[in-house]
């Protein structure tokens, strides 16, 4: 079976190869049939894969030898591994789900048959990527991913911002990307091979722990994360990217491209494992996106770009995994923020669909009644998301803080801070959408509807994987379940990927115990995010009340909802708004923004003094040939 | 070996110096009065009529060319002649290339029509 | 006295005389032409280069000198071969229909396009510098014609003007060089000046160092390298637009094939010295070309200034002077012959009469009306970028690869800051084409001529292909130099 897994990838290219050639001469039908089809039986591939993978290091599933000369060699081959087979299962049963929702979603848009040729092409390129066995590959799967997200990013290009927003996301993702390639040419530099495993196995023999050029190359190799995955600095593409279509969003910009610069980390756990240095980046930059960028999603009321920052965050989170060489955890991670985001993201495709494209918050509210289907699974997320026992972000945030305590208090104090941020703003997002009073503009309250089958029942599967995927992480605590050893196995995540990523720690008994106290504490800082959010929210219609009849003076300041936003904003929020607002317009707009900006600007000013130097006149052609062979030949005396 | 060319080097600072001097030193010692005749292109005193630069038709140019190019093919054939004899078969079919390739050229702007007049 | 003659063996230059032959037919064959039937001339024209190709290909894997040591005919030379009548008779492809549109579909074309063609090959072959020198002459003077060619376009007639006096300005200090080399060590056979070095009395003549430094600066000049690459834009703008891709490819192609043999065959004993010139040439040709073109808004000249960074590009396999790094030359002339040639057949299908139609808003919209065309584009300019799975990719991770793993780290470093900054003008064009709508409504149909859609159809195919399955050509390459740096 696992010969196969060459189809894994290779069916959704077909997908994107009929639907590219002939897609527009197709009935929609048959195009979304095609579309879903194909990355549906690449899903069962996947799935098969994962059962009927021995315990013992399979050897790569070589397709072609692709280059061939001298000591350079990379083959066209698969590895197969726990670590590729779940990522292969993550995003091609999450792309499955997408596409089933993307029939409905973009049912309407006259780019139907184009819209799923490129998303077919995408998905081949990420499983691409996360099957590949050398660097080469994967970088081939790295570059189609970005290219992929440049083109639905833009996908309704006739809108400027789309446009823009897609060369922003491909040329910022560059700016990594070269440090990425740059990488992999210094590891065919240092161990004369490009093959992942056999880098590995060698660096493990080659090097001792903090050698200089395994920390160069990590570091290269981070500087590509940081591009893809959005990090601090060059995370500034990804809240642009919620330009493109929802569904994109959700496939793309949260589930799949985006974490794989995690996925990168962790299959090169070995390389950063040598490298302290790196490692401790990893772990700066992973902790303080988190919180910079879950503070910037307190204060959004654009409900895509609130979950863009939220992403940001999370990332931050799995970076954070990696960088305390908890590298399974952040997989972990990366597994159930799969789910919930991806769900998140429908969810909020569902509410924009039945809204005609309203995507302000402000103006939204009650939809409760409305959309009940998309409500109850977007709260199942969100619950995810914050943290809630015993959802799937519980225990996979949960992990991930206890490894970072292992490590760094500080880590684990702003990873805490952060999930409690976390909690708030993805409750406000809830509140402010779902509950209280409708703000929705009159015209549109009319149409409001529940959106159809066909992208409510994509919402209820992701809602299932974000109860139960937590438990990935604990299958083995819960041994009442009753599973027999194979699945307990296979199915905890953390021991199945432990091949690759080395050990899991060891549970002692004192150490669970204070796993334990701190699982409680996160688990109630979440809930405070949450019932902050719900103070300010939902019981707000009635905290002016009551205030007006205690306090008299104060009634003035809560009169309405606008009054106390105000007051909660002057007592409590202020400070922390006003700093994330200078994050977000200055340094985001200003300083980032303009240095993306400006170096562009730079070089067409160089450019257009470099015109201007092209006079036309052979004169001054001679002249500058004359200088340069006056210098060449003074430099060869 | 650079010590081989100090002659042509001399003879070069030399004969830069000779007529660097010679210009400079009737521009020194040259009296110069101005005036407008003296000034004009003649100074015979007869007014310059028209342009200096004359167009010529392009057929002499054409014509000039094609002279140089069959006059050098004979120019050829008498050092070839001269050793023909040691040449043997060689010598004459590689004079035959070159003849050979030298008549496409005549077939050529004979088609043309470069050798008419007008 | 008896005269020594000649071995003469006339299969070693098979190639070159079916080439010449064809190309002197050509010229006979047009004498009895009417106008509208030039177009067999193409034929004839493309069956000579086919024949050039076969008699390459006969000759592979051969390894020896021939007329007294003045032509090698190695697997380098024939490689060299096979990339020159590639671009030729793609070009040729290109030209037919393109030539009727502009009104000058003389016969000459198609001749002197095969005398430039055989030029190439004589470099490709060249064991001594008056070789090399007599070659790249014949590729450069039908090129002066073929760039005035459309007689009544200004523009064409400054490109000719501009290219014949820089041309030769360059070819004597390409001459001199030659001269100083000869005087200071007595031999213009490239394995004889190699041996010669090694004696340090020669080795260490100035003459030889200036010398070496005035053909880097001839050669320097046919490819295009800043600060001798002012003509290129010019040239390449107002030449008809097939005889600029001709040029773009195919000499850029020959002085390289020139540059290798001269610097790494005669001159490798000065690889310290000339390595550090062309460090700093590359590195300014990267960036000035790179750098000028983001502000082009004409498809030829930004396409000129992308050609002058590629040869930026090629110079790192120079430098770094290995095995890999020759082949990752030879490679990357493949790709680059067939991406650029491409994306000019796609130049040439929107052009109108007069060379009208180039500026880089008549683009807009047309990755929708016409979206094969609009792909083939898009692959073409992705390879030129340097994005995979395209040829162009692969192309810049082996030459890069090879510098990286000679040590010269910074200078891959600068290179793929360039290639990112690239991005920006490449993706430009594909944004106009897919992003914005045409200016003007009522445009004309484009034609689809079959020699274009052929030329167009194998260069998609080559770039994926070489992008997805790039190693039996690297193969290839690699095999190509098995002789070459034995010695």
């Amino acid at each position: 079976m696992l010969d196969y897994i060459w189809l894994v990838p290779f069916l959704p290219l077909f997908g994107f190869v009929i639907n590219g050639l002939v897609g527009t001469r197709l009935p929609r039908r048959v195009v979304g049939i095609i579309a879903c089809g194909t990355v549906g039986l690449a899903f069962l591939i996947s799935l098969t894969a994962f059962f009927v993978l021995p315990d013992q290091p399979v050897p790569d599933k070589v397709l072609y030898s692709w280059i061939k000369v001298g000591d350079f060699k990379a083959d066209f081959a698969f590895q197969v591994d726990p670590l590729s087979i779940i990522m292969i299962l993550i995003v091609s049963g999450v792309a499955f789900v997408i596409h089933i929702y993307s029939i409905g979603y973009m049912h309407d848009d006259p780019g139907y048959s184009r819209y799923f040729a490129y998303l077919n092409l995408f998905v081949c390129a990420m499983l691409l990527l996360v099957l590949a066995n050398n660097f080469l590959m994967m970088y081939i799967g790295w570059e189609g991913v970005g290219l992929c997200s440049y083109l639905l990013i833009g996908f309704w290009y006739e809108r400027k911002s789309a446009a823009d927003a897609g060369k922003k996301a491909f040329i910022v993702t560059r700016i990594g990307d070269f440090g990425f390639a740059l990488g992999i040419m210094l590891i065919f530099k240092t161990f004369g091979t490009i093959d992942i495993s056999e880098v590995m196995h060698l660096a493990q023999g080659r090097f001792e722990v903090g050698a200089p050029i395994l920390t160069a190359i990590t570091l290269l190799l981070f500087l590509g994360a940081v591009g893809k995955s959005a990090q601090i600095p060059l995370y500034v593409w990804l809240p642009d990217a919620m330009e493109g279509p929802t569904p994109v969003s959700a496939l793309i910009h949260a589930a799949t491209m985006v974490t794989a610069g995690v996925y990168m980390i962790a299959r090169c756990n070995v390389l950063y494992s040598l490298s302290p240095t790196s490692l401790m980046v990893v772990a700066i930059i992973g902790c303080a996106t988190a919180i910079y960028a879950a503070s910037i999603g307190l204060v959004q009321n654009d409900i895509k770009r609130v979950l863009a920052y939220s992403t940001i965050s999370q990332l931050g989170y799995m970076f954070m995994a990696c960088g305390v060489g908890a590298f399974a955890a952040g997989i972990f991670h990366l597994m159930t923020h799969a789910f919930f985001k991806a769900l998140l993201f429908m969810g909020a495709g569902s509410v924009i669909h039945a809204l005609a494209g309203e995507m302000d918050i402000r103006h939204m509210g009650g939809l409760k009644r409305y959309m009940p289907t998309t409500y109850k699974t977007f709260l199942i997320a969100a619950l995810a998301i914050g943290g809630i026992f015993p959802f799937a972000g519980f225990f996979s945030k949960d992990e991930i803080l206890w490894r970072a305590f292992e490590q760094n208090y500080i880590l684990w104090a702003i990873g805490v801070i952060t999930a409690a941020m976390t909690s708030f703003y993805i409750f406000r997002l809830v509140f402010k959408t779902f509950a209280g009073e409708s703000r929705v503009e009159k015209e549109k309250l009319v149409h409001v509807h529940e959106s159809p089958r066909v992208m409510t029942v994509p919402l209820v599967i992701l809602g299932v994987m974000s109860v139960i995927g937590g438990l990935a992480g604990v299958a083995k605590a819960f041994p009442l379940l009753g599973m027999s050893r194979f699945f307990s196995e296979k199915l905890n995540i953390l021991r199945f990927l432990e091949p690759v990523t080395g050990g899991h720690h060891a549970e002692g008994g004192q150490a669970v115990g204070l796993e334990r106290w701190l699982m409680l504490a996160s688990l109630l800082i979440a809930l405070l995010g949450i019932y902050i959010a719900y103070q300010f929210y939902v019981r707000n219609p009635q905290l002016p009340k009551r205030l007006a009849r205690r306090l008299g003076r104060a009634y003035n300041f809560v009169l309405n909802k606008y009054k106390v936003d105000e007051l909660y904003d002057f007592l409590f929020v202020n400070p922390a708004k006003r700093f994330s607002v200078f994050l977000w317009r200055i340094w985001d707009d200003r300083i980032i923004d303009g240095i993306v900006n400006g170096t562009a600007g730079f070089f067409k000013v160089c450019g257009h003094i470099g015109r201007r130097v092209q006079t036309g006149y052979v004169q001054t052609y001679i002249l500058l040939i004359i200088i340069g062979a006056v210098i060449i030949i003074w430099y060869c005396l | 070996m650079p010590i081989d060319f100090l002659p042509i080097l001399i003879l070069l600072i030399l004969s830069a110096l000779m007529s660097g001097g010679m210009v400079f030193l009737s521009h020194l010692f040259g009296r110069k009065e101005p005036n407008p005749s003296k000034l004009s292109p003649y100074e015979c005193g007869i007014p310059p009529v028209g342009d200096a630069r004359l167009r010529f038709s392009v057929k002499f140019f054409v014509v000039a060319m094609l002279f140089i190019i069959f006059d050098f093919e004979g120019v050829t054939i008498y050092p070839w002649a001269v050793i023909f004899r040691k040449l043997h078969l060689f010598g004459l079919v590689e004079m035959g290339v070159f003849l050979g390739v030298l008549l496409i050229g005549l077939v050529y702007i004979w088609r043309k029509g470069a050798l008419q007049w007008d | 006295m008896p005269i020594p003659l000649p071995t003469v063996n006339l299969i070693d230059i098979s190639p070159e005389i079916i080439l010449g032959v064809f190309g002197v037919l050509v010229l006979l064959i047009d004498l009895f032409l009417r106008r509208e039937r030039k177009g067999h001339l193409a034929v004839l024209s493309l069956i000579g280069v086919v024949g050039a190709f076969y008699a390459s290909l006969r000759l592979w894997g051969s390894s020896h000198y021939a007329f007294s040591q003045s032509i090698v005919v190695d697997n380098l030379s024939l490689f060299f071969n096979g990339i020159f009548l590639l671009g030729t008779a793609l070009v040729i492809l290109m030209s037919v229909s393109y030539i009727r549109r502009e009104g000058i579909n003389l016969g000459e074309y198609y001749s002197l396009l095969l005398f430039s063609t055989l030029g190439m090959l004589i470099i490709s072959s060249g064991n001594d510098l008056i070789i090399l020198f007599l070659g790249l002459e014949l590729v450069s003077i039908p090129l002066y014609i073929l760039s005035g060619f459309a007689r009544t376009n200004l523009k064409s007639n400054e490109a000719a003007l501009k290219y014949l006096l820089l041309g030769v300005f360059a070819t004597a200090f390409l001459l001199y060089g030659i001269a100083l080399v000869y005087g200071s060590t007595g031999s213009i056979k490239l394995p004889m000046i190699a041996k010669l070095l090694s004696d340090t009395a020669v080795s260490s003549n100035p003459l030889l160092f200036i010398g070496m430094g005035m053909l880097i600066i001839g050669f320097g000049f046919k490819v295009a390298l800043v600060p001798f690459h002012m003509w290129t834009p010019d040239v390449y703008e107002g030449a008809p637009t097939s005889v600029t891709a001709f040029m773009s490819v195919g000499v850029k192609a020959a002085g390289f094939a020139a540059l290798l043999r001269v610097l790494l065959t005669a001159l490798d004993k000065l690889q310290f010295s000339w390595v550090s010139i062309l460090v700093v040439l590359a590195i300014l040709t990267m960036t000035v070309g790179n750098v000028i073109a983001l502000v082009q808004t004409n498809i030829k000249r930004l396409l000129a200034y992308s050609s002058i960074a590629h040869a930026g590009y090629l110079l790192l396999g120079l430098v770094a002077g290995s095995r890999l790094g020759v082949s990752s030359i030879l490679f990357y002339l493949v790709v680059y012959a067939l991406m650029n040639l491409g994306a000019f057949a796609v130049v040439i299908l929107v052009g109108r009469k007069g060379d009208q139609n180039l500026h880089l808003n008549d683009y807009a919209g047309l990755g929708y009306r016409y979206p094969l065309m609009g792909a083939a584009m898009s692959i073409f300019l992705f390879s030129l970028a340097g994005i995979p799975p395209t040829a162009g990719f692969v192309a810049k991770f082996y030459i890069f690869s090879a510098a990286v793993k000679e040590g010269f780290v910074k200078l891959a470093i600068i290179g793929v800051l360039n290639s990112a900054l690239s991005l920006f003008y490449y993706l430009r064009i594909m944004v106009i084409m897919y992003m914005r709508e045409p200016e003007k409504k009522e445009v004309l149909p484009i034609l689809f001529s079959p020699g274009l859609v052929i030329a167009l159809l194998i260069a998609v195919l080559g770039v994926l292909y070489l992008g997805i399955l790039p190693s039996r050509v690297l193969d290839l390459a690699t095999s190509a130099i098995r002789t070459f740096l034995s010695g």
